[in-house]
C-alpha cells in the first residue's frame, strides 16, 4: 500500500487556539481501504485533529493533501463535498426535529422543479428509517418521530448511519461506540469493516483497546498534541498499545502505584485524582 | 382513525395557540357576554393582528433559530419616519420613501446579524443596543431635518391602494399582506428545504454548521427579515394614517414576543410553526382588542394576557412532551 497515493495526508500540521498549541507537527497518511485508529488520552487533541480534517478548523500551519493535491477546506461543506463525512464526538442530531429531517440536515432531498423545489419528507423519512434499521435499531419505524424521544445510543446510531450514508470516500468517527450497547458497538465495528471493504478510508477514534485492535490496520497515538507513535497492525502488543493510550504511562506503573497506596493505607484504594 | 388523527394534532406545535384562542373567545363569550357575530366581523382586532402578525412571523423564525430581535420596537417608527421624511417632508417620489424605509430595515438587520454572528454577545443585548440607537437616530434625525417629531405624508393613490387604504372604511389592506406573508413563511419553513436549516440552527448550532449549513449567512438573513418586516409595518402605518411619529412601537416588543411564544415557538429555539405564530397573533389581538366588546372593564386585559401566556406555555410544554414521547404502536 505504500506505493499508492494516500486519500488524505497531513503534512506538518499545527493547530493553535490563540496562545494554546493543541496540535504540533502532525504527519499522517490515510489510504483507501484502510482503518486508521487515532488513540490518545483525554485532551490529547484527537477531536481537534479530525476537526481540522473535516473543515471545522483551519490548520494554523501545514498542509492537507487529498489524493496528493493540496486542499483547503474553508467550511465543513467543502470537506463534505469531497466525500469526507464525519460523526463528531457530541451532537450531530437535533432533539426537536424528526428523524427524517435530522438525518438530512444540510443535504435535504427535494422534489419539484427549479425554484419550486420542496423538501421531500416521504423520501427523507424512508431513507433515514431504513438506514437506522439496517443498523440494528429495529424499534424505529416512523421517520416523523422526534429525535429527542430516542435513547442516547439510538441517537448515536442515527448520527453514524447518516455519516455512512453520505460518506463517499472518507469516514471519520469520533468515539462512535461511546454510548452504544454491545450489539450496536459490534455493529459499528462491522460497519467500519464494510466501509473499508468498499474502499473507503476510515478514521476511528476510540478509548477501547479491544475495539481498536478489532478493526485497525494502522494506529497513531497522540500525546499532548504530538504523534507519539505510528505503527501498523501486529507491530505492537496489546499491552504496549494500552500503555500508549494512557498517555505514555505504563499500565504496570499505574497498577504498581495503586498497590503501593493500598499497602500503606490499610488496603483502601486511592481516592480519585482531583 | 379519528382518535389517531386527533392525537397527531395534539403533537403539533400550534396546538397550544389554537386552544388558547378557543379558550379566550369562550371566556369573552361566557363571562363578557360578547356578541360573537360582532366580534368576528370587527376590524379592530383584525387590523391589530395583521400589524402584529407581520412582525411576529420573522421574529418567530428568529426565535426558532435560537435568536431574539427586540430592535423591532424602534424599527417600526423608523420605517414610518423614513417614508414620511423622504416622501412627505422632502416630497420625493413615494417609491424613494418606500425603498428608503425598507433599506433602513435591511441595514439595521445586517448590523444586528453581523454582530450576532461575529461576536459572542447574546442577540438580546445586541438588539437592545440597536433598539435604543435607532430610536436616537430617528428622533435626532427628524428634529435635525424637519424640526418636528411628527411628519405628515400624503401618499399617491396607487401607494395607498397597495400599502395603506381602508377596505370598506375599516379593514386595513395590510391584512392581505399578513395573509400572503404567512403563506410565504409557511412555505419557507415547512415545505422548502431551507426550513430544515432554521430548525437545525436553533436545535444545535455547532452540529448544524458541521453538517454544512451556512449558519452565519442564514442568521444574518433572518435578522434582515425581522427588521425589514418591522420597517414595512411602520411604513404602511404612515401611508394609511397620513403621518408618522417618532414615538410608539415599543409595545410591539412585548406583544410580538407574547404572540410568538403563545404560538408554540420554544423560547430557546429549535421548535415552532408558522401556523402557531399566526394563531398566536390572532389570540393576542382578540384578548387585547376584544375586551372592548365585553362588559369586562378593559383594565383587566393585561391580567387576561398574563394568564393566557402562562396557560399557553404550559399547554405548549405538555404538547411538546407528547411529541417527544410519541412512538407509533407496533402494527400487529
Ligand atoms: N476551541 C478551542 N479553543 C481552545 N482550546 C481548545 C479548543 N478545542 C479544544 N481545545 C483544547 O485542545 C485540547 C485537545 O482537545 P480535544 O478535544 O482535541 O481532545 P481529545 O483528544 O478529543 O480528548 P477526548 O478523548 O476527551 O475527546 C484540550 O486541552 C482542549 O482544551
Ligand atoms: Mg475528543
Amino acid at each position: 500500500m505504500a506505493d499508492q497515493t494516500p486519500i488524505l495526508e497531513l503534512e506538518h500540521v499545527d493547530k493553535s487556539f490563540g496562545p494554546i498549541d493543541v496540535l504540533m507537527d502532525i504527519n499522517l497518511k490515510v489510504h483507501a481501504g484502510e482503518v486508521l485508529c487515532l488513540l490518545g488520552d483525554n485532551g490529547a487533541g484527537k477531536s481537534t485533529l479530525i476537526k481540522t480534517l473535516c473543515g471545522v478548523f483551519k490548520p494554523t500551519a501545514g498542509k492537507i493533501l487529498m489524493d496528493g493535491k493540496d486542499v483547503r477546506f474553508n467550511r465543513p461543506r467543502d470537506a463534505q463535498e469531497m466525500g469526507i463525512s464525519t460523526v463528531h464526538q457530541f451532537g450531530g442530531t437535533f432533539a426537536l426535529m424528526s428523524i427524517g429531517r435530522s438525518f438530512f440536515v444540510g443535504v435535504e432531498p427535494t422534489r419539484g422543479w427549479g425554484p419550486f423545489k420542496i423538501f421531500d419528507r416521504a423520501k427523507a423519512n424512508e431513507i433515514a428509517v431504513r438506514a437506522v434499521r439496517d443498523f440494528g435499531i429495529t424499534r424505529i419505524e416512523d421517520g416523523d418521530r422526534l429525535v429527542g424521544g430516542l435513547s442516547g445510543g439510538e441517537r448515536q446510531s442515527l448520527a453514524i448511519a447518516r455519516a455512512v450514508h453520505f460518506g463517499a470516500r472518507v469516514l471519520i468517527l469520533d468515539e462512535p461506540t461511546a454510548a452504544l450497547g454491545v450489539k450496536q458497538a459490534s455493529h459499528v465495528l462491522r460497519i467500519i469493516n464494510e466501509a473499508k471493504r468498499r474502499g473507503l478510508a476510515v478514521i476511528f477514534i476510540t478509548h477501547q483497546v479491544m475495539h481498536a485492535m478489532a478493526v485497525g490496520d494502522h494506529f497513531a497515538v497522540l500525546i499532548r498534541g504530538a504523534i507519539a507513535a505510528d505503527f501498523r497492525r501486529g507491530e505492537k502488543t496489546r499491552e504496549e498499545i494500552t500503555d500508549l493510550m494512557a498517555g505514555g504511562e505504563t499500565m504496570a506503573d499505574l497498577e504498581a502505584s495503586i498497590e503501593s497506596y493500598e499497602d500503606t493505607h490499610e488496603g483502601r484504594p486511592p481516592p480519585p485524582a482531583p | 382513525m379519528n382518535g389517531f388523527s386527533f392525537r397527531s394534532l395534539l403533537r403539533r406545535p400550534e396546538m397550544g395557540s389554537v386552544l388558547s384562542l378557543v379558550l379566550v373567545v369562550a371566556f369573552y363569550v361566557i363571562i363578557g357576554h360578547v356578541d360573537v357575530g360582532n366580534l368576528v366581523g370587527a376590524a379592530s382586532w383584525l387590523n391589530f393582528a395583521a400589524n402584529l402578525g407581520i412582525v411576529a412571523l420573522p421574529v418567530g423564525l428568529l426565535m426558532i433559530a435560537g435568536e431574539l430581535d427586540i430592535s423591532i420596537g424602534s424599527m417600526i417608527p423608523a420605517g414610518s419616519m423614513t417614508v414620511a421624511i423622504l416622501s412627505g417632508y422632502y416630497e420625493l417620489p413615494i417609491v424613494v420613501g418606500i425603498l428608503g424605509a425598507l433599506g433602513f430595515g435591511v441595514a439595521v438587520g445586517l448590523f444586528n446579524g453581523y454582530l450576532a454572528t461575529h461576536t459572542t454577545v447574546p442577540s438580546l443585548i445586541i438588539t437592545l443596543g440597536s433598539l435604543v440607537a435607532v430610536q436616537g437616530v430617528v428622533l435626532s434625525g427628524s428634529m435635525l431635518l424637519t424640526g418636528a417629531a411628527s411628519v405628515p405624508l400624503d401618499a399617491p393613490d396607487w401607494a395607498k391602494t397597495v400599502f395603506g387604504h381602508l377596505i370598506a372604511n375599516k379593514y386595513q389592506v395590510i391584512v392581505f399582506w399578513w395573509l400572503g406573508l404567512t403563506a410565504l413563511f409557511a412555505l419557507f419553513l415547512h415545505v422548502s428545504p431551507w426550513g430544515n436549516w432554521v430548525f437545525a440552527l436553533g436545535g444545535d448550532e455547532t452540529s448544524a454548521r458541521n453538517a454544512g449549513i451556512p449558519t452565519n449567512r442564514l442568521k444574518i438573513m433572518l435578522f434582515v427579515m425581522s427588521s425589514t418586516a418591522a420597517a414595512f409595518v411602520g411604513m404602511c402605518g404612515a401611508i394609511v394614517f397620513n403621518s408618522a411619529q417618532v414615538s410608539g412601537g415599543m409595545n410591539y416588543i412585548f406583544n410580538v414576543i407574547v404572540s410568538v411564544v403563545v404560538g408554540g415557538v420554544l423560547l430557546t429555539g429549535g421548535f415552532g410553526s408558522i401556523i402557531g405564530i399566526f394563531f398566536g397573533a390572532i389570540t393576542f389581538a382578540i384578548v387585547n382588542q376584544g375586551i372592548y366588546f365585553t362588559d369586562i372593564d378593559r383594565n383587566w386585559s393585561n391580567l387576561i394576557i398574563g394568564v393566557m401566556l402562562i396557560a399557553a406555555v404550559l399547554m405548549n410544554n405538555t404538547f411538546r412532551k407528547m411529541a417527544l414521547a410519541y412512538a407509533p404502536r407496533k402494527k400487529k
